[in-house]
């Protein structure tokens, strides 16, 4: 009778959570591989954090101090560093943002010939790696009088297949009713996309900003090849340069320029990430 | 992170005529050509016309200064024939072979434990650790390896040396060198798979496993017969953006080892950035992106094809 009892609500009340996936080892198994990941994946992070804040004295001690910052700005231009990567990083957001809104709409909005067969040719040149075209895009660059400059880093990085494609989902989301109701108050076309439309798309737009900033703040290849002086470099070139000015000798030096370009990126993650995923898997996962 | 690993293939999935054609209303075929303008134009410049110049380049030799000449195939010979390219592109498929496999199954693994009995803010938690190297830089990542995995006063060989273990060259063993090169790969993309595979398991219907429990499957049993199959859709994407993604790796093994020891670290598209902007020989590295997009193509391709065979879908 009482083994009734106790069975019963178990099998009536809560089965969901009898059979939930992922029962194939111990609690106790999962737990610690759960805890050795999340050690193996943080642990590198949190060192760099105390590499960069306990440089070596002379005495060859490590002692807490904000030395290894100074000297990240004292070795190496790193307000240049900053100054170039946010202006680069911010114009092709913007840039991003805005280019592909306007295609984004006209893709999901507008009726005109060979729509399709555009949109289909911009979603093929997602297929297409970076590396493939660096070297005409490089000859074009150079070409416009452009090389050694950071309108070499922003103007290619500009026109976004992915944004378009992501904005054109984003618009194909708000109901038609709204443009029609637009229309009979008597917008025209433009004014239903800049009112009505536009102002209702600002979290697709976030998205992709926040996707551009992560691509073009992390930027390593394009920056190594368009530009030659060090006051054209962004961050994680100049870092790279820096590492290889000092040697291995200045760890803490390198690693407080590698905190320091962290900071911008952590704030995104802080505030995007739910975005950030969202764009990242988009069309990915069904 | 090399660019936003997109997957064009199961992007083309998504129906494209959504919306009937009509003839266009007065004043919207105008509208039209002016809100593609900046997009239309700037692919056509920077993309559709460098791939056309990608392809015409390749058969030439050009150095930059002088004028091109035109060689026919000879790029597409010596493509073929270099000890160091021949090298760097078995590297590469080396890589790629052992970084997703690596990679596929730390992110299965993970997901499933994330996935199973645990409490919301908990899982939000895990989400957000195994997400955070992807917002780092690759170039910043390799700095830190770097040091970390340092033969001679790096923090690995530090802890090694109390477990009475002598210093592992890391960065001056050709295995070595490949397996860190790896490794850091791996540490700063495992959560892009991760989070397709935490969407695909969140879209099994629980039911069936509520069935499988009352028929009394083992929990082995149930991972390989219920949740395998039918994750094999996010499977097949996660291991094709993963293979494409890897493909195109650069950043890690030049900040690293600049793809030493001699060439064991050496990658397809390190060549193409030492051909072209090292030795000025623009159409060699033309000829090499060309080979490395037709693989990418072929991977992609195969997806299509797979996904229609292979794939069990609800």
């Amino acid at each position: 009778m009482s083994t009734a009892t106790t069975t019963a609500p178990d099998l009536t009340g809560t089965p969901a959570r009898r059979s939930r996936r992922g029962n194939l080892a111990p609690l106790a198994g999962r737990i610690l591989v759960l805890l050795v990941a999340l050690f193996l994946t943080l642990g590198p992070v949190v060192w760099t954090l105390w590499v960069a804040f306990t440089p070596t004295d002379e005495a060859g001690r490590r002692t807490l101090s904000f030395a290894a910052f100074s000297d990240a700005f004292a070795k190496v231009n790193m307000m240049r560093l900053f100054w170039n990567s946010i202006l680069v990083t911010a114009l092709c957001a913007v840039g991003q943002m805005f280019t592909a809104a306007l295609a984004g709409y006209a893709f999901a909005r507008l009726r005109f010939r060979g729509r399709n067969a555009l949109f289909a040719v911009i979603l093929a040149t997602m297929m297409v790696p970076m590396q493939v075209t660096i070297v005409p895009v490089f000859m074009l660059i150079r070409g416009m009088g452009l090389s050694d400059t950071l309108l070499a880093l922003i103007l290619p990085a500009i026109p976004t297949a992915f944004g378009t494609f992501l904005m054109r989902q984003y618009f194909l989301g708000i109901p038609d009713s709204l443009a029609e109701a637009a229309q009979i108050d008597g917008a025209t076309p433009w004014q239903v996309f800049w009112k009505v439309y536009l102002p209702l798309s600002t979290p697709g737009l976030a998205i992709v900003g926040i996707l551009a900033f992560n691509a073009i703040w992390n930027e390593f290849f394009r920056p190594l090849i368009m530009t030659i002086s060090s006051e054209n470099f962004t961050l994680p070139l100049g870092l790279v340069s820096l590492q290889g000015q000092l040697g291995t000798g200045s760890m803490s030096t390198v690693l407080a320029g590698v905190v320091l370009s962290m900071i911008p990126a952590l704030v995104v993650f802080v505030f995007g990430q739910r975005p950030l995923r969202e764009g990242l898997t988009a069309g990915s996962v069904k | 992170m090399m660019g936003v690993p997109v997957n064009p293939a199961a992007a083309a999935e998504t129906p494209v005529p959504s919306i009937p054609a009509a003839p266009g209303r007065r004043g919207e075929g105008k509208l039209a050509a002016l809100l593609l303008a900046p997009t239309v134009i700037g692919i056509t410049l920077f993309t559709l016309v460098p791939i056309i110049g990608s392809i015409v380049l390749a058969f030439f030799d050009w150095d930059i200064i002088s004028t091109p000449k035109f060689v026919g195939v000879k790029n597409f010979q010596t493509l073929a024939s270099s000890p160091t390219i021949r090298v760097s592109f078995l590297n590469t498929f080396g890589f790629v072979l052992i970084a997703v496999t690596l990679q596929i199954a730390v992110a299965m693994t993970l997901a499933v434990l994330v996935q199973s009995k645990m409490p919301g803010w908990l899982r939000s938690f895990f989400r957000s650790v195994f997400f955070f190297p992807l917002i780092l830089s690759a170039a910043s990542v390799s700095l830190i390896m770097s040091y970390l995995f340092n033969e001679d006063f790096g923090t690995i060989n530090k802890l090694l040396g109390l477990l009475g273990m002598s210093p592992v060259h890391w960065l001056t063993s050709t295995t070595g060198a490949m397996v860190v090169t790896v490794l850091v790969y791996v540490w700063q993309n495992f959560g892009f798979t991760f989070l397709l595979f935490i969407g695909g398991l969140a879209s099994i219907p629980q039911d069936i496993y509520e069935a499988s429990d009352i028929d009394g499957a083992s929990p082995m049993k149930r991972f390989w017969q219920i949740t395998m199959p039918l994750v094999s859709p996010t499977m097949l994407v996660a291991t094709v953006m993963a293979i494409i993604s890897a493909l195109q790796i650069f950043d890690q093994p030049y900040v690293l080892t600049k793809g030493g020891p001699g060439d064991s670290t050496r990658t397809a598209v390190m060549v193409i950035y030492q051909s072209a902007f090292q030795e000025l020989q623009f159409g060699l590295a033309a000829a090499i992106g060309l080979v490395l997009m037709l693989i990418i193509m072929l991977v992609t391709w195969l997806q299509f094809r797979l996904s229609k065979r292979f794939v069990f879908y609800m």
